[in-house]
């Protein structure tokens, strides 16, 4: 089995046909291969989002990152890029669903394509993941670590109008869900919530939560990695999309 | 977690950047991850020009909560000194 990857930045059509940027990672051994939109955290498109799309090319997934700071800054450094998102008031969610509706027509479109795209995202990332599971048509779905998906009315804003745990009725795929037990937010009680919703809706979820970990222990880079969550973590997400994204 | 915590300022002076002086025009204040401080949190403040074209012209700042809150302080303390409320005072 061939190990060559191809990965590189490129452009694709994101919201209302917006070029963005995006950053692809591609398994090049022969035979179909499923897609993965990565959704970065909030920090940004960077050097560790991008680490991550490889990781999914190993593994035999086409990897596409979409930037959701693109805009704010083209051709920025990814801080700066996040510095100036920020100061913009953020990534309006509907923006967002635009961005990720480009990259999983990218997906599709890729010549090695198995017509399955699954999408995956980090802190903010995991909230925009529910958003768009909800929304858009994926086969299966990973929240990591996503706060916010559990919100009072008084946290909404233009940017941000809906509660997503209010979508939850809407969700069409599979969903895999990775929490640390020690998260303020999602705060285990978000999570229980999020479980009692999904149950009384009859959806297709499999949460974990764990003990010892944080907020974002996935991120090698970052105090808050955790090696047992992370290895965990990462054989839940290759069995799930195994499981939901093979031909 | 993320805060999305985020308030905005507009600010007069002048900030040292990467490329020089720059004429300053807002202060970006949130408490969320940082980019580079070895924290999972930190106080973060942006200082931006008045002309934002650039998104790599700022200087920014990423702070623990205790440094953020003394330096605070400081300022504060710095401002309500006898001889600068004399120099402040219109």
């Amino acid at each position: 089995m061939s190990d060559a990857m191809q990965a590189e930045t490129i452009s694709i059509a994101g919201h209302r046909g917006e070029e963005i940027e995006a950053y692809l990672a591609r398994p090049l051994g022969e035979g179909t291969h499923p897609g993965v939109v990565v959704i970065h955290h909030m920090p940004g498109y960077d050097r560790a989002t991008k680490e991550i799309a490889r990781t999914f090319a190993v593994y035999g997934y086409a990897a596409l990152c979409p930037n959701l700071f693109h805009r704010y800054a083209p051709g920025a450094k990814s801080a700066d890029a996040a510095a100036a998102a920020r100061a913009a008031g953020g990534v309006p969610d509907e923006q967002c669903y635009g961005d990720v509706s480009g990259a999983i027509s990218h997906l599709r479109g890729l010549s090695d394509a198995n017509g399955k795209v699954g999408v995956i995202g980090y802190c903010s990332g995991g909230r925009q993941t529910y958003l768009v599971a909800c929304t858009l048509n994926v086969d299966a779905a990973v929240d990591c670590y996503g706060g916010g998906v559990v919100v009072s009315a008084d946290q909404l804003t233009p940017e941000r109008p809906v509660a997503p745990i209010d979508l939850t009725p809407k969700l069409g795929c599979p969903l895999l869900g990775l929490f640390g037990a020690q998260d303020a937010n999602p705060s285990p009680e978000h999570v229980a919530r999020m479980e009692a919703e999904l149950t009384a809706n009859g959806k297709n979820f499999e949460f974990h939560s764990y003990e010892g970990a944080g907020h974002a222990f996935f991120s090698v880079d970052r105090p808050s990695y955790n090696l047992e969550a992370a290895k965990d973590g990462w054989q839940r997400i290759w069995a799930f999309f195994g499981t939901h994204l093979a031909s | 977690m993320c805060t999305y915590l985020t308030s905005t300022e507009p600010v007069a002076g002048s900030a040292l950047g990467r490329d020089g002086w720059f004429t300053l025009g807002q202060s970006v204040v949130y408490f969320d991850h940082p980019q580079e401080a070895a924290a999972e949190h930190a106080l973060c403040i942006d200082f931006r020009p008045l002309d934002a074209s650039d998104a790599s012209r700022r200087v920014a700042v990423e702070l623990d909560a205790a440094s953020a809150r003394a330096l605070a302080a400081q300022i504060l303390a710095t401002l309500d000194h006898e001889e600068v409320r004399a120099l402040t005072q219109a």
